[in-house]
């Protein structure tokens, strides 16, 4: 046993292999009941009964399609480029998966004299690594359309490729704000910025009523989402709109586009795409809890105290995901102009004014004064800015348009 | 102290990222073209790990591998990839070539001139962390920085106001 360790190079590396493998195969498996209680809970939200036949409540229907998919005739259309076809699917499916690294799914075990932390790696730019995992997400859809050989997969990539490079702008900046709070860009510091409670932030020292009013809230948890919730809703509904899923999901819309850029996949290719999506899934939750909900914070009691942390992290990242199949089963289909509008015009410009209100507040130094001066400024901006709509759902149609296209 | 695994890796990511860029160039198909391009730009971004740059590393994979081919690609797709095969080829495979030489040499120059035969050696535990190259940015080269950020701006409007159609 200590020969192969020694081999391998000692303690560190034997750690990390054993860290990816159960990290590789706990992710898969979350993959797996995600795919099958998104089945169920969209099938009890539409009153039928969903997946029932294989093993209690169906929840082997998913390994089942799985095998299925897995011995189907792996074919491909003659126009299709061969190499590139079967490159793009893995490519859905691997920057997602490698993104969970950066997610520390609770505090550390001791194992003998030990110290193993519950992350894959901590590092010290977590966050842009996140970033740049996203972003090489977008090959496999775009690949995927281009290499199909036929015009609708073409069609549903490069409408991926435009959704995903614009929400990609608002993801990042929705995330510098928490870099911002945080002071650090690794995902252990930002959880551990959230320890604590809501009642030591220090903006309400001296203020006598408020100061008895933040005392009161002593029990809620200094997490992300009380002072950064403009950033929260940004990046997620960034993060829905990356992973391509209602009501985003328009690189795929069937009643446009047959299935977009999967349209030409079956089998197992097919079920790369379709695991790559819930994997994309399970990390944008995992993030926002990560980020903004405290990550594995929660009440530690003495029984078996590492595995609470573990218990909170999966609780609150089910919650995301519930709300994912929630918004998928209750949302229509964004229209295209209409998607591009809410990415540009506002996400966009949103994130923008909030990093600026975050840089000016974290800054030490700063009066109270001069935060509510500049609190006030940024609340007449919304207003003045929330006025104004889309002028295609306020204006209706203008006179011009009306001669233009209208009956004559 | 250079580690003998490091070397290995090395030579490993210079055979490859020599391999796609000669394929970069040789290849017909523009979009596999700018695949390879993705392989050396991802090699690279390899080079900066093992240099234990893990900042400038994954920036460079979120810039240029996740941002820059990707509007390359799209851009292909949306004006002269065709579907299924196609052959793209111009003759200024000379004028290219000699640009190509030129940049590269000059650049080579440039870094060579720069560090003297100056040594830099690596320490483990300390890495190159982030907080330290945005001192760096932000005191000794705020001025080539605020230079990019003016161009990058120029750019953007100038692309803003090209697009326009009023």
């Amino acid at each position: 046993m200590n020969a192969i360790v020694d081999f391998l190079g000692g303690d560190i590396v034997v750690t990390a292999i054993v860290k990816t493998v159960v990290a590789f195969a706990a992710l898969l498996l979350t993959t797996l009941i995600v795919v099958w209680a998104e089945r169920k809970v969209i099938a009890d939200m539409q009153a039928r009964i969903g997946p029932n036949r294989w093993g209690p409540y169906g929840i082997l229907q998913t390994l089942a399609d799985g095998i299925k998919l897995f011995f189907k005739e792996d074919f491909r259309p003659r126009t299709a480029d061969k190499w590139t076809f079967a490159l793009a699917p893995v490519l859905a499916m691997v920057p997602s998966l490698l993104a969970f690294a950066i997610v520390p799914i609770g505090d550390h075990i001791t194992i003998g004299d030990r110290r193993i932390d519950l992350i894959v790696a901590d590092l010290n730019i977590g966050i842009l690594y996140f970033l740049a995992m996203g972003s090489i997400g977008v090959y496999g859809v775009v690949l995927a359309g281009w290499a199909s050989g036929s015009k609708y997969p073409l069609l549903g990539g490069i409408r991926a490729s435009a959704q995903m490079i614009s929400y990609e702008i608002a993801l990042g900046l929705s995330l510098v704000p928490v870099v911002l709070a945080a002071g650090s860009l690794s995902t252990v510091d930002i959880v551990a910025a959230q320890a604590g409670s809501v009642s030591n932030v220090s903006f309400f020292n001296g203020v006598p009523v408020l100061e008895q009013i933040a005392e009161l809230f002593s029990f809620v948890p200094n997490w992300y989402i009380w002072s950064q919730w403009p950033a929260f809703f940004i990046f997620l509904i960034a993060g829905i709109a990356e992973t391509n899923r209602a009501p985003f999901d328009l690189p795929e819309a069937e009643t446009e586009l047959i299935a977009g850029f999967h349209t030409e996949y079956s089998g197992i290719r097919f079920a790369l795409f379709f695991l790559g999506e819930y994997v994309h899934v399970v990390i944008i939750s995992a993030m926002a809890v990560t980020l903004f909900f405290g990550g594995w914070g929660g009440p530690k009691p003495d029984f078996l105290p590492w595995i609470w942390p573990i218990g909170w992290f999966v609780f609150k990242t089910g919650l995301f995901v519930y709300l994912f199949v929630w918004l998928r089963a209750t949302m229509p289909r964004l229209r295209y102009d209409r998607l591009m509008w809410l990415g540009w015009k506002r996400l966009i410009p949103a994130s923008l004014v909030w990093i600026m209100v975050t840089a000016v507040v974290n800054t030490e130094g700063v009066s109270r004064n001069a935060r509510l001066v500049v609190f006030g400024i940024l609340f007449v901006i919304v207003l003045f800015w929330l006025g104004k709509g889309d002028p295609r759902l306020t204006g209706a149609v203008t006179p011009q348009r009306r001669r233009v296209h209208g009956p004559s | 102290m250079v580690d003998t695994w490091q070397l290995v890796v090395f030579w490993a990511l210079f055979a490859m990222m020599g391999v796609s860029a000669l394929r970069v160039v040789t290849s017909s198909n523009v979009v596999h073209a700018a695949l390879y391009l993705v392989v050396t730009l991802m090699g690279a971004a390899a080079l900066y790990v093992l240099l234990l740059a893990e900042f400038v590393a994954w920036v460079q994979v979120l810039v240029y591998v996740g941002a820059i081919i990707v509007l390359m690609l799209f851009g292909l797709m949306l004006t002269r990839a065709p579907i299924g095969k196609g052959m793209f080829d111009n003759d200024q495979r000379l004028v290219a070539a000699v640009t190509a030489g030129a940049l590269f040499g000059v650049t080579t120059w440039i870094i060579v001139d720069a560090f003297e035969g100056q040594k830099i050696t690596l320490s483990k535990a300390t890495g190159i962390r982030a907080e330290s190259i945005g001192d760096v940015i932000f005191s000794s080269f705020v001025l080539p920085f605020e230079v990019i950020s003016m161009l990058l701006l120029a750019a953007l409007i100038g692309a803003v106001v090209i697009a326009r159609r009023d």
